[in-house]
């Protein structure tokens, strides 16, 4: 083991099984006798239901069962789905497993039928009889709250579903007052549909005599589901529950939520005894899978007559759908709110959010959550800034960085980052693209008639929520530490429990990598066990780019422990004091006398033997270690897209994108560019192709990848990618997340650049997905 | 994703594809290369009881020069037409066109039979053959008749083809002097279906244009003639101010509620790109002259 494996491009131990077709999803597993889910959705955004008759599709042969939600409230469970987030005043509506007497949005369950096959069970939806009496319908957040808006909840006047603020509004008004200059943008944060590539599914087997639940699903949180299952909708008790992630293609948020549809499923299977399984068709995930994003937002920029920000003023709508999804109200709130400040000195920040229920699927995190949203927020106004002070936009935001001699900075708007060098990514971003001779370029182009655009985000991210503590008294109804158990057999092979749960990322190859390292054992050695509930301690799971720096670290701090145990039992079979053991690559030695060594494989056998362990030492060679971070990891970076953009036809040309990230340590580069590629694509996505549409009767009319368009590889140029590294300070690995920052990033850096392109129109705005029509209109718009 | 259940018959031969068709009537369709059919029945949008699954009818594959006309089977694929040197020689908008009909799997299914008799309006392959003067050859019980494209769109998703009749050939009049043509689209960015597709095919006599076809789909609820822009060009100088000036008439005849709109592309807007893309077609078709 001389080479360190941190740090090193080994490529993915799980990727052989995913492109030979032999990873088992959810949808992959067949139980003896098992039975076949299917769920009827209400067409309908807000509607009575005056008649419900299910009893020619439990005549169809191959039908086993119709439910309805008046035998959910027959069979005693407490058939709710909860919110795991809490905000003061909130108005929380109930919401049911399946909808009673009243559907508030196009989607929601309103019958389950179970039959022997698929085919039978779609074909029975189509038996069961529904009325529904349709009622007027709201989707837009700023309409929602309208005097004589359809109302959601009877209980939540004009909608609002909570009324939240932070920073100080007096001292922020006050900025304005005295303002050398003040911006000001009307945008809206379009609705995003989260598109994991495997549609959620579940296969609940439930076993009378023992009591006891299984529950495959794709989730990205086992424990948590596990949790609300047994807490809120099926009242199992806990230990009686058994939730396994088996492969799960992605999930970008949508798995970790807590759905009907899963306790739906869970609930057929106690209800019959057999196995049954659901799997949603994409049209349905489109549909019920928690959407992203949302908002509209009015949003203030104040700077002095030395061109520095003094003050930012944030107004923003926010769509929470028919009902909160689990994490919901915390998205537009401590993941919005809080990183307002992005990487600039700011004084003075007051941003209020209206959390609005609209007839609408719930929205909640999508990767990104909260943050792609407040970083659009504040580049598109520092563009706004820069160009009505004439300056160059690279150097308005240099004039604004936190310097580094201020960390740790505390922002006005609670957070406290920890590190942060802001010029460095920005300067080689800059250098990477060629920033002084593209805007020669730029202004060669325009000469010719043609309008290239350069537009920077320089981001902020804050990840790995912590501490537990802290995230409690924000109304987090969970913690936000993460468990590894790390155990060496007697054989010196390893297996490592982890309470984080990969659904693509990679974790079976960076967290072996980080054993591997600490062990000094082969990464070979090592087996990664997570996503199931019986084998895990517990975990909170993988989300908010945690990972890595929450599930990693305690993987690290649980291998140290190991190494500690096993010096002890290695000074007792060296016959040296503990202190003068060293332990370097996989040995035991005497320091001074390297020859004098015995390997942590020796250790482990001695340690399970247990003939000759030293006084006090139990036997076995393992640690466990629940480690909760003491602060969030603050990843950072500058982006750069560089656009053309055809003054004719609105056609976006995205012709290059530089990304300098910055993740602290890297524990496995092709990993961490992997997320950085995907991470673009998706706020590339963001920015000029992804839209959910709603009709003004709440109907989705974007319900089909045929309307819904995800950015395919070929409208992507080949990203490059650079890096610095400024380590966190706070974790053992000095890592930080890098799963959702180039989402954060890039739609920001997108628009800006079609902005930038567009100058010479006087276009100051276009809202997201920039789509040609539109970039059309601004053109058009703006010559008068 | 679960149609009902259907009957499924695989004809092996035109007659046969015929006779049952005439057995089932109404409740049968033809199954061809099920890329347009299989989606609508996934989503129960179609329930047809009986399919009639023509694909294996070697008869009513391949391309072939017959004099002065190119004969293409209806169950060539859109690769296949794509890379044929006979196509993109004689009849170069049809092959632009199956060369950008959705991705590599939908091509090297989809079928010019099924795509044509589909008729969906944002579908490439319509905009070629009406440009290039096709002529669709149809069998029913009553024998074979030949439809020119121009009669052949009549609608949204509506053809002159009878429910008991199947095209048997695409006609391509490929003689005469010296033709250029082109095909260029806006792709949806989500289904990749034209938004505005455009082909334009050109008679030439040295730089002098004596004749001009050119046809749209994905503006309209089926493909159409542009006939002020052939008007524009009939007897005018190859060159960037004759395309410009066709360019400019693209739209001519038709009415604002004759294009089509939807939440990506409004009305108005596939009118303004309906002359952007009938300047690229003739310029890509000229810089084949
Ligand atoms: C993802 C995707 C993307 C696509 N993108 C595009 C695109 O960009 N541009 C585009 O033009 N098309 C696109 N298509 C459609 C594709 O071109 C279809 O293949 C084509 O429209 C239908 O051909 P088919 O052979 O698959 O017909 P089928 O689906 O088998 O049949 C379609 C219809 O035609 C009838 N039919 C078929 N053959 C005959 C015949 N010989 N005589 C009489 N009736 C017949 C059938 O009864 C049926 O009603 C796309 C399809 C998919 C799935």
């Amino acid at each position: 083991m001389a080479e360190k494996l941190l740090g090193s491009a080994i490529r993915r131990r799980e990727d052989p099984a995913l492109i030979t077709g032999r990873a088992k999803y959810t949808d992959d597993l067949k139980l003896p006798n098992m039975a076949y889910v299917a769920i009827l959705r209400s067409p309908y955004a807000h509607a009575r239901i005056t008649r419900l008759d299910t009893s020619k599709a439990k005549a169809l042969d191959g039908v086993v069962a119709v439910f309805t939600a008046e035998d959910v409230a027959q069979s005693g469970i407490p058939g709710q789905v909860p919110v795991g987030w809490l905000l003061p005043d909130m108005k929380i509506p109930t919401r049911p497993l399946l909808a009673q007497d009243r559907v508030r949005y196009v989607g929601e369950a309103v019958a389950v039928v179970v039959a022997e096959d698929r085919y039978t069970a779609h074909d029975a939806l189509e038996l069961i009889e529904v009325e529904y009496e349709p009622l007027s319908a709201v989707a837009n957040p700023a309409k929602a709250v309208e005097e004589g808006a359809p109302l959601v909840h009877d209980d939540a006047p004009n909608n609002i579903a909570f009324d939240w603020e932070i920073g100080d509004k007096e001292a922020t008004d006050q900025a304005f007052a005295n303002a050398a200059h003040t911006v000001s943008l009307n945008l809206v944060n379009n609705r995003l549909i989260p598109n994991a590539v495997e549609p959620r599914a579940a296969l609940a087997d439930y076993d009378p005599v023992s009591g006891r639940l299984t529950l495959w699903m794709t989730t990205q949180n086992p424990h948590i589901h596990r949790l609300l299952m047994s807490l809120a909708s099926l009242g199992l008790p806990e230990h009686k529950i058994r939730v396994i992630a088996p492969e799960v293609g992605g999930g970008f948020g949508s798995k970790i939520h807590h759905y009907p549809d899963e306790a739906i499923v869970s609930w057929c299977a106690m209800q019959l005894g057999r196995p049954v399984k659901w799997q949603a068709t994409r049209a349905e995930t489109y549909l019920t899978d928690a959407h992203g994003r949302d908002h509209v937002t009015t949003a203030e920029m104040a700077v002095d007559e030395n061109g520095k920000i003094t003050g930012l003023r944030v107004h923003t709508y926010a769509n929470m759908g028919a009902y909160y999804s689990t994490f919901a109200p915390a998205v537009p709130t401590y993941l919005y709110g809080t990183l307002l400040s992005g990487e600039y000195e700011i004084p003075n920040i007051y941003c209020r959010v209206v959390g609005v229920f609209t007839h609408t699927t719930p929205v909640d995190a999508y990767r990104g959550a909260g943050r792609p949203e407040a970083t659009f927020v504040v580049e598109r106004l520092v563009d706004l800034m820069a160009r009505k002070l004439g300056m160059d936009p690279a150097e308005f935001r240099r004039k604004n960085f936190i310097p580094p001699d201020k960390f740790p900075y505390q922002t006005p708007v609670a957070l406290q980052y920890d590190s942060g060098d802001y010029e460095k990514p920005l300067n080689k971003a800059l250098e990477l693209v060629g920033y002084e001779q593209l805007r020669r370029e730029q202004e060669e182009a325009r000469k010719e008639g043609r309008y290239i655009g350069i537009g920077l985000s320089t981001y902020i991210e804050a990840c790995g929520l912590a501490p537990s503590s802290v995230v409690g008294s924000l109304g987090a109804q969970a913690g936000q530490w993460e468990s590894a158990i790390v155990r060496v057999h007697p054989t010196g092979k390893v297996t490592v429990y982890s309470g984080s749960s990969g659904h693509g990322q990679g974790h079976k190859t960076t967290f072996a990598q980080i054993v591997a390292d600490i062990l000094g054992v082969p990464y070979d050695d090592i087996e990664i066990i997570q996503g199931d509930t019986d084998e895990v301690q517990y975990g909170w799971g993988t989300y908010g780019s945690r990972s890595a720096a929450v599930g990693g670290s305690a993987i690290a701090v649980s291998a140290q422990k190991v190494v500690e145990k096993g010096r002890k039992i290695a000074a007792h079979l060296l016959e040296a004091a503990e202190d003068d053991v060293a332990f370097e690559a996989g040995k035991y030695y005497v320091k001074g006398a390297p020859d004098k060594a015995v390997t942590i494989q020796d250790v482990a056998l001695q340690a399970y033997l247990a003939h000759n362990l030293p006084p006090g030492i139990e036997p076995a060679l393992e640690a466990a270690a629940f480690y909760d971070p003491s602060n969030f990891t603050f990843p950072f970076g500058t982006h750069v897209a560089v656009v053309e953009v055809n003054p004719e036809s609105g056609e976006v040309n995205l012709l290059r994108y530089v990304a300098v990230d910055d993740c602290g340590h890297v524990i496995n580069p092709l990993i961490v560019e992997g997320q950085v590629h995907g991470g673009i694509a998706q706020g590339v996505g963001q920015a000029l192709y992804e839209h959910a549409v709603y009709d003004e009767e709440g109907n989705l009319i974007t319900g089909t990848l045929m309307d819904y368009a995800v950015p395919k590889a070929r409208f992507l140029p080949s990203f490059e990618l650079d890096r610095t590294v400024t380590p966190c300070p706070h974790n053992p690995l000095g890592v930080k997340g890098i799963g959702e920052a180039g989402t954060i990033a890039a739609s920001a850096a997108v628009v800006n650049a079609v902005v930038d392109a567009l100058a010479p129109f006087g276009v100051e705005h276009i809202d997201m997905p920039v789509t040609p029509e539109k970039v059309w209109r601004a053109i058009q718009g703006a010559g008068n | 994703m679960y149609p009902p259940k259907f009957d499924y018959y695989r004809a092996t031969s035109v007659d046969e594809a015929l006779s049952l068709l005439q057995q089932h009537g109404d409740n049968a369709k033809l199954l061809a290369g099920g890329h347009s059919l299989i989606p609508l029945m996934k989503t129960r949008l179609a329930q047809p009881a009986v399919l009639i699954d023509i694909g294996r009818i070697d008869a009513l594959k391949g391309i072939q020069v017959d004099g002065d006309t190119l004969r293409i089977g209806p169950l060539t694929t859109h690769a296949d037409i794509a890379a044929s040197e006979d196509v993109q020689g004689r009849a170069a908008a049809l092959a632009d066109a199956a060369g950008v009909v959705g991705d590599v799997q939908v091509r090297n299914r989809g079928t010019i039979g099924g795509n044509l008799a589909h008729a969906d309006p944002a579908s490439d392959l319509p905009a070629a053959v009406l440009a290039l003067g096709g002529e669709i050859e149809v069998r029913g019980p009553n024998g074979s008749r030949t439809v020119a494209a121009d009669d052949f769109f009549q609608g949204l998703f509506t053809t002159a083809l009878g429910g008991d009749e199947i095209i048997t050939a695409i006609r391509i009049p490929a003689g005469g002097g010296k033709r250029v043509s082109a095909y260029v689209k806006f792709p949806h960015p989500a289904s990749g279906y034209a938004v505005v597709g455009v082909a334009a095919v050109l008679e030439l006599d040295g730089q002098t244009i004596t004749s001009a076809r050119v046809a749209a789909n994905g503006a309209f609820e089926c493909a159409k003639r542009l006939t002020g822009a052939e008007q524009a060009l009939a007897g005018a100088t190859a060159s960037d101010e004759a395309i410009a000036a066709a360019a400019q008439r693209a739209a001519e005849g038709f009415n604002a509620d004759d294009f089509m709109s939807d939440i990506f592309a409004s009305s108005e807007y596939r009118a303004h790109l309906l002359g952007v893309y009938t300047r690229r077609a003739l310029q890509k078709a000229l810089e084949r002259a």
